[in-house]
């Protein structure tokens, strides 16, 4: 599957890179926790990254055209079924893309890995509108965090303590338990535009209501892939890590410093650009029809 | 108090919801894409014996309950009470109907069953998987009818009534297992 994935992309033109695992600056997102790296005289100290998208941007800022690269990335309290912390990421870049052109070829990538492996039913694309209308009754858009709780509860999910008033997070919580478990695990399924309390590193289109333009790829039952209409503007970028970092201090979680770097290489000029991340092993576990991540992993956290 | 985050989470663990000691069945981490992480736990309350789904955000903290298992030799029923004994340091506890319940059909004088302790006090009785007890009443049984697989009611020292074959006589000792209440066999 390796060698298939690199044959993928060199016949498509793609530059394969490496970029550091190490760094002095981390992912301020509220919901991915970095880890931090120290040598025991502390002389040196940084955090493992959570993805390679800060300096792939800044490679992309540089003139660097299309990238890809295969990272092992780290993110802590990340343990389950689907989850272990230190996991392969497959990202890339394309200059000159949109989400949609990105769907396409991450498609075809699922198609060249899946032939002769698994049987893959033609891809859907819902939007997050639809997606929930579909499986969770409601508009995305317009419920409240009450709305969202009563669907819940009708569904047998009683609202965990501490989200009655944190719609973003009763959306996630309707995102996973309704949503996914509903969504066809042999048909691939693109989720897009989405709300913009969501958009993370994505860019918002203007409208009614506006859309951050990002889509995620369920498959097999899970999160397969997350991707991007790469926001390019340096001082929206620093306002929203700014805003992330306040949320994360109220929280009482750590706030390690944002990537100043990278902000750098926005305001140098990012081309117009859309990327990816997929979770490789989970990918793996789809081919291989495992149903834990143990199962493809050589040694999995609390064995490594 | 202890207190366990949902990452410590794995079955066994006992824990204190809305003041009810409950145990860990399974606990599955649930995180849709770059969104906030939820773990996704079944819950048996050890109070009513009933399984239930929870849901937490991830990291949350939860009072550890203060539970233990002890293997107690049952002494014996005063009217009121059940009384237990640890063997090792001849401790006491007395338990009443409610944590009794359904294991005061095989509680067996000398015999040993598990005793759950919740703050120091019984909260539940569980009899091992099999109990060998006499039988102290049934009907003789009808020679050629065992072929037949007959069964037929038979009541036991502890005063359970369990239904055995047709050819086991009053006096004899049966095997029970105490989660079915079937007969396994005789016991010479």
């Amino acid at each position: 599957m390796l060698a298939e994935t690199r044959g993928f992309f060199a016949a498509r033109g793609l530059l394969e890179v490496e970029t550091p695992q190490l760094s002095a600056a981390a992912a301020t997102d509220l919901h991915l926790e970095s880890l931090a790296a120290r040598s025991p005289g502390g002389e040196l100290s940084g955090w493992l990254h959570t993805s390679p998208e800060f300096p792939m941007k800044r490679l992309l800022a540089a003139g660097s055209g299309d990238i890809w690269q295969l990272a092992r990335v780290f993110r802590g309290a990340e343990r389950g079924r689907r989850h272990n912390p230190e996991f392969s990421l497959l990202e890339w870049y394309r200059v000159g893309w949109n989400a949609a052109t990105l769907m396409d070829e991450v498609e075809s990538l699922l198609r060249v890995l899946a032939e002769g492996r698994v049987e893959l039913a033609a891809a859907q694309r819902l939007s997050y509108r639809e997606a929930f209308a579909r499986h969770a009754g409601l508009d995305p858009f317009e419920a409240g965090a009450a709305e969202l709780a009563g669907a819940l509860t009708a569904r047998g999910v009683a609202l965990p303590p501490g989200l009655e008033d944190d719609l973003p997070a009763c959306l996630d919580l309707a995102l996973a338990v309704l949503v996914e478990p509903a969504l066809d695990p042999s048909t691939p399924v693109f989720v897009y535009d989405f709300p913009v309390s969501h958009a993370a590193l994505a860019r918002i289109r203007p409208g009614e209501p506006p859309v951050a333009e990002r889509f995620e790829l369920f498959l097999g039952g899970m999160e397969l892939a997350n991707g991007f209409h790469e926001l390019g503007d340096p001082a929206e970028q620093q306002a929203r890590f700014e805003a992330e970092l306040a949320l994360r201090r109220t929280r009482g979680l750590v706030a390690p410093p944002m990537d100043r770097r990278m902000l750098a290489g926005l305001a140098a000029g990012l081309p117009d650009c859309a990327g990816v991340a997929l979770g490789f092993d989970r990918l793996v576990m789809i081919l291989a029809g495992a149903s834990h991540i143990d199962e493809v992993l050589a040694f999995p956290w609390g064995d490594a | 108090m202890a207190t366990y985050s949902t990452n410590e989470f794995r079955s066994g663990l006992k824990i204190l919801l809305d003041g009810d000691p409950c145990v860990v069945l399974e606990n599955e981490f649930v995180k849709p894409g770059k969104g906030q992480a939820f773990n996704r736990v079944r819950i048996r309350n050890l109070k009513t014996g009933r399984v239930n789904e929870k849901t937490f955000k991830s990291g949350e903290s939860v009072d550890a309950a203060d539970v233990v298992e002890t293997d107690m030799q049952y002494l014996y029923y005063d009217g009121e009470f059940w009384h237990f004994m640890v063997p090792d340091t001849y401790e006491q506890y007395a338990a009443d109907a409610n944590v009794v319940a359904d294991a005061k059909d095989w509680l067996k004088e000398q015999d040993l069953s598990q005793v759950t302790l919740w703050n120091g006090q019984p909260l539940l009785v569980s009899p091992p998987n099999f109990v060998e007890l006499k039988i102290v009443e049934t009907d003789p049984g009808v020679r050629g009818d065992t072929a037949t697989g007959g069964q037929k009611p038979a009541k036991l020292e502890t005063g359970a009534i369990v239904r055995v074959p047709l050819f086991i006589e009053e006096g004899e000792v049966i095997r029970v297992d105490t989660r079915t209440g079937a007969y396994v066999s005789r016991v010479k």
